[in-house]
């Protein structure tokens, strides 16, 4: 009974036409599969496709290649059984809280008697009785997205897909909302079979999910299966609670500069788009790393928790410190380098010397750029003739960001400077 | 950006206050006091005519821009205007007081109406020239622009995060400088959508105010409307088409040139952290950035801005609030105009009505007023009946709806009543029935802003909300009643007001039109104000223009106000 497979995604590719005519691939060959009675996570940063690929689970969108089957039939279009809860909530502000959780059952055209015992029954099972008669906008975020799963629960579905459905809420009301579900799963309250949970955050995933495929972008796959039998409820201060989340931090990190390193570079153009952090936050992460308690060196869930940061926000800035060999990376820990530890105990100026002496020295575009404006006799030159360079290369998003980057890095470390309004590098101080 | 509507909507209360009564007081007795003196100055002005206006084509690019010139000309006063008025509004409590309600009236004046009274009151100003006519249509723009801007203007001063404003006095800036530097780029957004909506459509009066007669005076100032009128007179109609090829020409650089650079160099000034999902770009702005000429011409100006700063306000600025100290002498001088203003007027107002209005004219006007107004409504139901559904479909699909928004745009900048004269032909050939047949071309020029809202309104419909409706399989006629219908009800809502104060404008040349020796009139209000215009009748044109002005206040307030402010409150996406 347990095993019967619900949803079987095999080889699936979904790319997106980009202006210009040529296609940019957001997934390929994806394969997954979903079994009754399991909740299965799939972790990944943004941009990397997950979103997508629940929108081709849901029905809501075709994939180029590969086939999606639920129960066996192919999926052609929004499918029965299947309901979603979105990361926004998506409530109709025009209708009431009954009238939101009714929708799903006027829309399967059930009688009026039953849609309403149905709705009462599931605003009843998810904690929202009192609130039929209020609009979304009088909720708070946590009760509008109770609403968001009583909608979803009410039509009765095999497979719930969530996506990302507690990342919009702060850190509270999210526990209690992820505490409250997992608690009516395990008592085998919801109406459901199966939970499809797609989120970025390591540490929900290892709290809820029987499984986590991890899943690695440009284009998004999933990478890694890791199985997650740990009893519920589960506690965050277990030592095995905490090594799951090491062993997920450790893949997701060292998927990444395995495939960097795999990639050939081409002269001065970047081997993969730079993503963009701040020097501030660079320099403030610089700080703690090199302050006590981790005198260098740290372990990723650590400071990510210490300091606040999500996976999402974390990832660039240690790719960052790694790019400039400020940093180092070593399974799941993050350690400062020497120069990385001069900076940290530098002044500003000095700070801005290092930083300038890495930014030559291990980001080729700076230079190029640099290199570029000392040739010109005007020393100025168009952001036109960098991004054209970029694109060849790269998506026009990810080489905007790529040149965002080494555009604020070069300016902090005046290596550089840059006209927004005329978009123009060029080496004078702007007055 | 939102078109906003009219003052006695977009402002919460409902009943009206003395402070309304007062306004409606003035612009009355303003309109009064202007007919009163044309009606003494008529007489003498007979030969004040113009050249004649040449049909051929060749003619057209120098109408063509004596057209766009008074555009902008009346675009300048009305920035002037918005800059003066809107920022006293928002400062000074007592003026606002007046200020507000005054723009609310005047927003309902019939400007087609009005010209005629203007009209020969410049022209007495200047006696036998063709400037008094220059002054009298750039006035009737200027009239058709500049409420609009100054509302909006004003709304924006009164939403400038506070904390903008107390961080600019700890730094010391007068008041001079805070209004250049925080209050006026705060604005700027808005203000520039606003120029851009009375822009379009200032095209539609400053066609409809080149040409006009006024009793035994005819004007005719050298410009498209002009050549239009002519063109009927002559029944030509590939001279029309010409027309209205020019037209085309002059709204495509308008924008091009003007607006799109404006749009773009506005963006900036927008305060929302979010970046905008499409950065607004002009080659024309690239292009004027990029010229040194460009930047010649600004400097000079920019310096002399930066020179002001400086400039120490003589006021020590006061630790506590100024609103909280108010000086009673002030009170006391200010109360004490207003009383003998209104005296003054009143008395004005009382003695024309006294001597002119009779009842059997009030209650032709008021009768009148009915049709036109069944005319509106029905003509902006069916407008909605067919523009709705389409707007929905268009803006659901974003790549349909980045080729009809601007389309539809452009149709609501297209002066309609150029395009009247082919209708008109067609009317007479086929021998329709002009009660009928003539109430389209009132919704010609305005059903767009239907469209065209509705379109944003589908188009701002998050993805999210779509997929949940598609994820709960909602079809058919159960998704148009939860999902479409209610997600564009504030946009349409908007829409069709405009649309609505827009055919009340409109049926002042609608009703009554003409093809050759052959006219055609329909029973209402427009054609009412037309036939007392054309007449030289100044107590008509005053009964009917106060007329209209009533029907346009109280549907305002009693239809349009509570539609508006339900569909805000319950339809609006937060």
């Amino acid at each position: 009974m347990d095993n019967t497979v619900l949803l079987d995604v095999a080889n699936v590719r979904r790319s997106f036409a980009r202006p210009g005519g040529d296609q940019l691939l957001v997934l390929d060959g994806v394969n997954l599969t979903l079994k009754e009675g399991e909740i299965v996570g799939l972790l990944g940063r943004s941009g990397s496709g997950k979103s997508t690929l629940l929108r081709l689970i849901a029905g809501l969108a075709q994939p180029q290649g590969g086939t999606l089957s639920y129960l066996g039939n192919p999926i052609d279009g929004p499918a029965r059984g299947i309901s979603m809860v979105f990361q926004s909530f998506a409530l109709f502000p025009w209708l009431t809280v009954l009238e939101n959780v009714q929708l799903g059952l006027e829309a399967l055209g059930l009688p009026d008697k039953e849609i309403r015992t149905r709705a009462l029954e599931a605003i009843d099972l998810i904690g929202l009785d009192g609130y039929e008669s209020a609009y979304p906008r009088e909720l708070s975020g946590g009760m509008r997205q109770r609403v968001g799963f009583a909608r979803a629960l009410v039509v009765h579905p095999n497979i719930l897909l969530m996506d990302e459905p507690f990342s919009a809420l702060d850190v509270l009301t999210a526990e209690n909302l992820r505490t409250d579900l997992i608690e009516l799963w395990q008592q085998k309250k919801l109406p459901i079979k199966s939970i499809l949970l797609v989120t970025h955050n390591i540490e929900e995933a290892v709290q809820m999910c029987d499984r986590a495929l991890i899943f690695s972008s440009n284009p998004g796959r999933v990478t890694t299966e890791i199985k997650i039998d740990l009893v519920h409820p589960r506690d965050r201060a277990d030592p095995n609670f905490e090594d799951c989340v090491d062993r997920i931090y450790v893949e997701m990190t060292s998927r990444r500069i395995e495939r960097q390193r795999n990639l050939p570079a081409v002269g001065f153009i970047p081997d993969a788009p730079i993503h963009r952090s701040s020097t501030s936050a660079l320099a403030g992460l610089i700080e703690a790393l090199n302050a006590p308690p981790y005198h260098g060196k740290a372990d990723l869930p650590d400071i990510a928790s210490d300091l606040q940061l999500e996976v999402d926000e974390l990832f660039p800035m240690t790719e960052a410190l790694q790019m400039l060999r400020l940093g180092d990376m070593e399974g799941g820990d993050v350690r400062l380098t020497p120069l990385g530890r001069h900076f940290a105990e530098s002044e500003n100026q000095t700070r801005k010397e290092i930083f300038q002496r890495a930014l030559i020295a291990n980001v080729p575009f700076a230079a190029h750029i640099r290199k570029v404006l000392d040739e010109r006799a005007s020393h100025t030159a168009p952001r036109r003739r960098f991004i054209d360079e970029l694109e060849d290369r790269f998506t026009d998003d990810a080489a905007d960001e790529t040149l965002r980057a080494v555009t604020s890095w070069g300016r902090y470390a005046e290596l550089f400077s840059y006209d927004a309004e005329s978009e123009t590098f060029s080496l004078e101080n702007p007055t | 950006m939102k078109i906003l509507a009219p003052v006695s909507i977009e402002t919460r209360r409902l009943m009206p206050r003395a402070w309304d009564v007062l306004a409606v007081l003035i612009v009355f007795g303003t309109i009064v006091l202007l007919a009163e003196a044309s009606r003494e100055l008529l007489a003498p002005l007979t030969t004040a005519t113009a050249k004649t206006i040449a049909l051929d084509p060749s003619n057209l690019p120098h109408y063509a821009f004596r057209t766009a010139l008074r555009m902008l000309a009346a675009m300048v006063f009305s920035l002037l205007f918005t800059l003066t008025y809107a920022t006293w509004a928002a400062k000074s409590r007592r003026a606002e007081m007046l200020l507000v309600p005054l723009l609310d009236i005047l927003q309902s004046v019939p400007i087609l109406g009005f010209i005629s009274v203007t009209v020969v009151f410049f022209l007495s100003l200047a006696p036998g020239r063709i400037l008094g006519a220059e002054i009298a249509a750039v006035f009737a723009i200027f009239t058709s622009q500049a409420w609009n801007m100054a509302f909006s203007f004003y709304q924006s001063l009164r939403t400038v995060p506070p904390e903008l404003t107390e961080a600019g006095k700890t730094f010391g800036l007068s008041g001079w400088t805070r209004f250049w530097r925080i209050e006026a780029p705060f604005g700027l957004p808005q203000l520039v959508w606003n120029m851009m909506m009375s822009m379009s459509g200032g095209w539609f009066f400053v066609v409809a105010s080149e040409a006009i007669s006024v009793g035994p005076t005819s004007i005719a100032l050298p410009g498209i409307g002009s050549y239009i009128q002519t063109a009927i007179a002559a029944r030509d109609l590939s001279a029309i088409l010409y027309a209205i090829g020019a037209m085309l020409v002059v709204i495509v650089i308008f924008d091009q040139l003007l607006f799109r650079p404006l749009v773009a160099w506005a963006d900036r000034f927008r305060i929302d952290s979010e970046p905008s999902d499409e950065e607004p770009e002009s080659w024309a702005l690239t292009m004027y950035r990029r010229s040194r000429l460009f930047d010649a011409l600004s400097h000079p100006f920019a310096r002399l801005m930066r020179w002001s700063w400086t400039l120490k306000s003589p006021v020590r600025p006061r630790a506590v609030a100024v609103e909280s100290h108010r000086s009673r002498i002030g009170d006391i001088v200010w109360y004490g105009l207003l009383t003998a203003g209104t005296a003054w007027v009143t008395w004005h107002v009382v003695h024309f009505v006294g001597t002119s209005f009779r009842w059997p004219d009030l209650l032709d006007a008021g009768l009148r007023g009915m049709a036109t107004m069944v005319r509106v409504m029905v003509l902006i139901a069916l407008a909605s009946a067919i523009w709705t559904p389409l707007g929905v479909y268009i803006g659901l699909r974003p790549r349909l709806a980045r080729v009809i928004q601007p389309v539809a745009q452009f149709l609501a900048a297209f002066p309609a009543n150029l395009v009247f004269p082919i209708a008109v032909s067609l009317i007479v050939a086929w021998n329709l029935n002009p009660n009928i047949w003539l109430s389209p071309l009132m919704v010609l020029g305005t059903q767009w802003y239907i469209l065209f809202n509705v379109i944003a309104g589908a188009s701002a419909l998050p993805r999210e909300l779509k997929d949940a409706a598609a994820n709960f399989q909602v079809k058919g006629w159960l998704w148009w009643k939860t999902v479409g219908l209610p997600a564009v009800m504030p946009y349409y809502v908007t829409g069709a007001i405009t649309a609505s104060g827009g055919s009340w404008n409109a049926a002042i040349v609608a009703e009554v039109v003409s093809w050759g020796n052959k006219s055609l009139h329909a029973y209402g209000l427009g054609a009412y104000i037309a036939d007392a215009t054309s007449a030289g009748d100044f107590k008509r044109i005053v009964i009917g223009i106060l007329t209209m002005c009533i029907f346009v206040v109280i549907i305002n307030r009693l239809f349009w106000r509570p539609l508006y402010w339900y569909a805000e409150r319950k339809f609006r996406l937060a």
